[in-house]
Order: structure tokens, then C-alpha cells, then sequence
């Protein structure tokens, strides 16, 4: 978030993000204008806003999904202008997505599998003879997979088929997934989407978990405004493509803008249940 | 790893697993697949000694073979990598007359004819996955089906080249020119002869040289499979930007599969070659590649002992039928069309793979029966 806003604990450390300016153009549309974020080692902090607000198109540009037209991203004291997707991740950038991108056809502990790709150190000689190396790599491999699906409690699903799991237990493989990369940033869209409220109560708990035990930043984008108020330390309203508004949840809560864009439809609720349509 | 807290398990796993399916399990895979090889040839050279397999079908041998690797390597393309290659032919080619040339010029040096066929092979391979490398390098970091189109060119150049290639051995040593005869010594041979291809080649290929070659074929790719570069591959198949998002370089893992594939056909090309004394370049057409694509397609793509079963059968099949004289196409049009439905219908495909579950578990006791009776 803005400098003063970055949790006390982040303060004196550099940032693990600095974006400047970003902006992206589609054609004749303007779908992000001059988005500015700075975010802290340790963080929690959100992205939120009505739909079409350019939310997810803020992660692409910072994944190099999208190539940004304007702005620039500092990501672990590095530009990342002429990174691709693949060089995004290794420097420690990790994603999921608003609609589920598994690779269904694997069973749940590959999916880990791939991701852990990186840190699977033998070469395609082994790969193709089975050499002892490989065994022994693999050997180590798959221990440090169930441990990740541990985090979850997902390790009895080691051997299915990930298109074939339920929705809310697809999207937490997901963020297993881009865990795995070691990223010392993760980004989630929309992570409580489809899930129900006990569901989206453990998710919270996980999130704060992982933030905790690996000291990494999450940033998410969410609707379901009881997770975003609840586990986030500064958020970050976007609405049509501008940022209007930034700060701690108890300020933006307050913020008039804000309410008018966004919370607003949901004032007269008692309580701030699940915002948006998806 | 820093504060050391225990994270809790949300769901129960029990619920999780609702409607949830196994996935592919390498091991029964593999035993599947090597278990076919081995009792095919068990059973053919049976069938060869007590006379119950006629001349024409023993000629076949190593033809069945050939195709039975053919159909493995090029699932790790269509299957296992997801690209549509057609022209598994034109690799096949390129190691075929590369192969002859070199066991050509080794028979001066080398009298066993076995590890001439082995090195022929070897070197057949090389330059197949050469050519695979110089083919892939360009089309296989765009998005969409370019990859069929240039391999569809590909097989079609191959075979135009070799058309107009010539190679010769004399004293000098090895001769080549391109588009016209060569004038060659007295005491000289000729390796390829343009149209009419490779004559005066040593018949040295044989039926367990053909099934070493179909074994190697599965050992190498059903590794890869279960490998980190296998994983990385079926994962940018099954979904490209979700691979780019956890730093899979998407490019490099669909070459080295293209490749490793090029290479076997090329090793399968040079085998194939050394079972003829005469090989024309129209052998390698456009045909062959659909062929051996058909044998993948019905054999389920990405099933690869499906895809073995599919190019013995597919093999054998139009030499066994030679008896029915003019209902032969009609017949096996027919089995075709069966093949395709048992293979693509859910609940045949079901009670198939429960079948064979339960053989393999009753297997699986059986050997603990015997190892607890040894202990
Ligand atoms: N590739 C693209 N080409 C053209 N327009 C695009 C493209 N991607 C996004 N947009 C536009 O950019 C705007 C922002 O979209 P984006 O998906 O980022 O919204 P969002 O805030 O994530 O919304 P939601 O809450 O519905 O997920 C939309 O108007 C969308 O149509
Ligand atoms: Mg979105």
C-alpha cells in the first residue's frame, strides 16, 4: 500500500513490490490507469473493486500475462520490464487464477509435482534411464509434495485426478500449486470464490497460516468482503481501471468514495457478506 | 520457516474425495505395456516354430515391430506432448537411409552383423532427432497447429530429397551427388540410386532385434513420463499459462519431447530398413505417417499400450486376411470400425480397465503367496 501504510514489522525492510504508474491499454480502452502499490515483505493486503475493475488485469500485467503499456514494476528490488511469464515466477512471483487453471489430467500430488519442478535437480539422462540419482531425487520430491498438500489436510487426495476434485478443493490444490514455486510473493484471484462460508472461514485461517510459517506477502483479490476486511492489512480499491481509494480495512470501510463504488450496494445489509455477482 | 505453528486441516478428506478420481497409475501402465511385448513375441515365435504361422505373416515380423514402436514414440508427441505431428514418416526415413549408408561403410571393419545393425541404429537416431531439433526449434514456440502443418511439409520434402539422392562407395570412400548418377570405380557399390533407393542391403535385421528396438522405444518413453521433464510436458499440454505461471519454459519441454520422438522413429527407420534388400524412398509417404497416426488415434491417444495393440493388430491383420481375397478391405474396414468403437466407449473401456485390475492385484497376491512360501 502507500509507504505509512505497510505494516510496522515491513517498515525498515525494502519492499517486495513497487509498482509505478502501471497502466495497459486495450485498443481504444483504457482498463488500468496510473496504479501505484507498494507492498511489504510480510503483508496481507487486497485488491478489491466492482466487477470489470481491472483487478485481474492488474495481476496479468504484474505475471507478464499481459505486457503493460505504461508504468513500472519493481519486484524483489528488480525491474521486471523484458521478463516473460516464466522469468516472473522464478524470480519469486507466484499466481493463481479467477477461473481454475490445474493440470487436470494430473493426479493432485503431480500438480505439486510440476511446480516443484525447479527444485527437482537431475537431468534429462536420468529422466530417461531411471538412474539411482533420479530415484533418489524423486524419492525426495514426492516427501516434499505431501508436505505442501499437508498444509491443506489435502494428502489423502495425493493420487486422484485434480479436474475430478470438488471446486473448493480444486482452488486450494491451485494455491498449493503456487506455493510450491517458493515465491516470496503470491498473488490470489479470487481465492474464496465458489466456496462456502465454513470453507471461506478455513481458507482465511490457511492464508494467515501460510503467511506466517513461509514470511511471505500475499496479495488477493476477493469479493467476499468478511475475508478481505477480516485477513487484510491495507487494501487497495480499484473502479474502472483507477484507483480510488488506500489504506487499512477500518479506513476504507469508511471511505465515501468507496462505499459509493462499491460497498455501498451492500449498506443497508447488516452484515457485509459476499460482494459482486461471481 | 520462521514461527513454527502446526497448520490445521480445514476439510475432511473423506469429503473431499466425493466423485474424485484415480488418477493414471505408471506402474500398472508399465506393466501392462511391457507385459503385451513380451508375450506377443512369446506367442508369435510359438506360433513360427510349430508351423501354425504361415511365410507371408513370419515376413512380418519385423515390420510389426517397427510399427509398434513407431506408435509409442509418436504418442509421446500426439499423447503425452499434445501436438499434432504428421510426418513420423519423414524421421523414420532419415534414419532409415542414414542407417544403410553407415552399416554400408562399417561392413569393411565390422563382421558381426548384430552390432552393425546396433550402431546403424544408434546413428540412425542422431540424425533423425537432429532434423526433429531443426524442424522444432522455430515452430514449436507459436500457439496452434503449425506443428502439423510443417511436419506434414516435412515428411513430403524428406522424401523428394531422397528422390533425387545418390550415394556410392568406392576406393575414394564414401560418394554422394544430388540429381545425377554417380561416376563411380569398378570396384565400387551403390548405397542409394535416387528413386529406386537403397539396393544390396544386408538383410540383417531380425525379430528380437525387432523387439529390443520396441522395448528401448517403451523404456525410454514411459520414463520420461514419469519424469520432472514428462510432468512439465503433460502440464503445459494440459494448460499452457498456468505452466508459464510456475515458471515451466513451455518451448523447451515440447522440443525435447519432438526430439526424443524424431530420434525413435529414426531408430525404428534403420531397423526397418536392414529387413529388405531393396528400400524405395515412396515407402516413407504421407501414407505411413497417417498410418502410424491412425494406430495412435485408435489406440486411445495417450494410451500407449493401446496405441502397441492397435499397430500389431493393424499390421497383421492385412497379411492374415490375404485368404478372404476380395472381401480383405471390406473386413478390415470393418475392424477398424470396431477397434474405434471398443476403444473410444466408456463402459467397454470401464469393464476393460476393472478386468485388468483385477488380473494385476490377483498377480500382485499370488507373489506375495510365493515370497512368504520362500521365506
Ligand atoms: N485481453 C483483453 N482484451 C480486451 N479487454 C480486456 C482484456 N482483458 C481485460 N479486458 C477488460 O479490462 C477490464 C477489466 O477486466 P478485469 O478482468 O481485470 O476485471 P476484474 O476487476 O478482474 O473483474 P471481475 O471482478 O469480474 O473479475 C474489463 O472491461 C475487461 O473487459
Ligand atoms: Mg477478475
Amino acid at each position: 500500500m502507500y509507504k505509512e501504510y505497510i505494516p510496522e514489522r515491513d517498515r525498515d525492510k525494502e519492499p517486495v513490490l513497487e509498482v509505478k504508474g502501471l497502466g495497459i491499454d486495450f485498443g481504444g480502452l483504457t482498463a488500468v490507469d496510473n496504479f501505484n502499490l507498494t507492498l511489504g515483505k510480510t503483508e496481507i493486503a487486497a485488491l478489491i473493486g466492482p466487477n470489470g475493475a481491472g483487478k485481474t488485469t492488474v495481476f496479468n500485467m504484474l505475471t507478464k500475462v499481459y505486457e503493460p503499456t505504461r508504468g513500472d514494476i519493481i519486484f524483489d528490488g528488480k525491474s521486471t520490464a523484458g521478463m516473460k511469464t516464466v522469468d516472473v515466477n522464478k524470480a519469486g512471483m507466484a499466481r493463481t487464477f479467477q477461473n481454475i487453471r490445474l493440470f487436470e489430467k494430473l493426479t493432485v500430488e503431480e500438480n505439486i509435482k510440476v511446480a516443484l519442478h525447479h527444485s527437482t535437480k537431475y537431468k534429462l539422462w536420468d529422466a530417461m534411464l531411471h538412474t539411482p540419482k533420479y530415484t533418489r531425487v524423486e524419492r525426495q520430491i514426492h516427501e516434499e509434495a505431501i508436505e505442501f498438500l499437508k498444509i491443506f489436510g489435502m494428502e489423502k487426495t495425493a493420487d486422484y485426478r485434480a479436474g475430478s476434485l470438488p471446486y473448493g478443493a480444486q482452488r486450494r490444490l491451485e494455491i498449493m500449486r503456487a506455493l510450491a514455486t517458493k515465491p516470496k510473493l503470491l498473488l490470489l484471484d479470487e481465492p474464496a470464490a465458489g466456496m462456502n462460508p465454513s470453507e471461506t472461514t478455513d481458507l482465511m485461517r490457511t492464508i494467515r497460516d501460510i503467511r506466517d510459517r513461509f514470511e511471505i506477502c500475499v496479495l488477493l483479490i476477493e469479493h467476499d468482503m468478511h475475508l478481505v476486511m477480516g485477513i487484510c492489512e491495507g487494501i487497495a480499491v480499484l473502479n474502472y481501471g483507477r484507483t480510488i481509494a488506500k489504506g487499512p480495512p477500518e479506513e476504507i470501510q469508511k471511505d465515501p468514495k468507496v462505499i459509493e463504488a462499491y460497498l455501498g450496494k451492500q449498506k443497508d445489509k447488516e452484515e457485509p457478506g459476499k460482494g459482486g455477482d461471481k | 520457516m520462521g514461527r513454527k505453528r502446526k497448520i490445521k486441516p480445514p476439510a475432511s478428506p473423506k469429503k473431499l474425495l466425493q466423485g474424485a478420481v484415480k488418477g493414471s497409475e505408471y506402474k500398472k501402465e508399465a506393466f501392462i505395456a511391457y507385459t503385451i511385448l513380451i508375450v506377443g513375441y512369446g506367442l508369435l515365435q510359438l506360433g513360427a516354430g510349430i508351423g501354425l504361422i504361415g511365410h507371408n505373416l513370419q515376413g512380418q515380423f519385423v515390420p510389426i515391430c517397427v510399427y509398434v514402436s513407431l506408435a509409442i514414440s509418436l504418442n509421446l508427441v500426439v499423447g503425452i506432448s499434445g501436438e499434432l505431428s504428421l510426418g513420423h514418416a519423414g524421421f523414420m526415413a532419415v534414419g532409415a537411409f542414414s542407417g544403410i549408408i553407415v552399416a554400408r561403410m562399417l561392413e569393411a571393419y565390422i563382421s558381426i552383423d548384430s552390432v552393425r545393425l546396433v550402431i546403424s541404429m544408434i546413428f540412425g537416431a542422431i540424425i533423425a532427432a537432429l532434423a526433429g531439433l531443426l524442424i522444432g526449434i522455430p515452430i514449436l514456440g507459436l500457439r496452434g497447429d503449425y506443428l502439423a502443418i510443417v511436419t506434414l511439409a516435412f515428411g513430403e520434402i524428406v522424401r523428394n530429397i531422397m528422390n533425387v539422392l545418390y550415394f556410392g562407395l568406392d576406393d575414394s570412400g564414401l560418394r554422394f551427388a544430388f540429381n545425377r548418377m554417380i561416376d563411380l570405380e569398378d570396384n565400387s557399390q551403390r548405397i542409394i540410386t535416387g528413386a529406386i533407393g537403397a539396393t544390396g542391403i544386408q538383410q540383417t535385421a531380425t525379430f528380437t532385434a525387432g523387439l529390443f528396438l520396441a522395448l528401448f522405444t517403451l523404456f525410454i518413453v514411459l520414463n520420461i513420463k514419469n519424469s520432472k521433464h514428462g510432468r512439465a510436458i503433460m502440464a503445459v499440454r494440459d494448460n499452457r499459462i498456468a505452466g508459464e505461471s510456475i515458471g515451466i519454459d513451455v518451448k523447451k519441454y515440447k522440443l525435447t519431447a519432438f526430439v526424443i520422438s524424431a530420434g525413435l522413429a529414426g531408430m525404428a527407420g534403420a531397423l526397418f530398413a536392414q529387413n529388405y534388400s531393396t528400400l524405395a524412398p515412396i515407402k516413407f509417404n504421407f501414407n505411413t505417417s497417417v498410418l502410424i497416426l491412425v494406430f495412435v488415434v485408435l489406440g486411445g491417444i495417450g494410451n500407449i499400450w493401446g496405441g502397441m495393440i492397435a499397430a500389431a493388430l493393424l499390421t497383421i491383420l492385412p497379411e492374415a486376411l490375404r485368404q478372404f481375397a476380395d472381401y480383405r478391405m471390406l473386413t478390415y474396414a470393418i475392424v477398424l470400425v470396431i477397434v474405434m468403437i471398443v476403444t473410444y466407449n466408456p463402459t467397454i473401456k470401464t469393464n476393460m480397465s476393472m478386468r485388468i485390475e483385477k488380473v494385476t492385484s490377483r498377480i500382485k497376491i499370488k507373489k506375495k503367496q510365493t515370497e512368504k512360501g520362500v521365506a
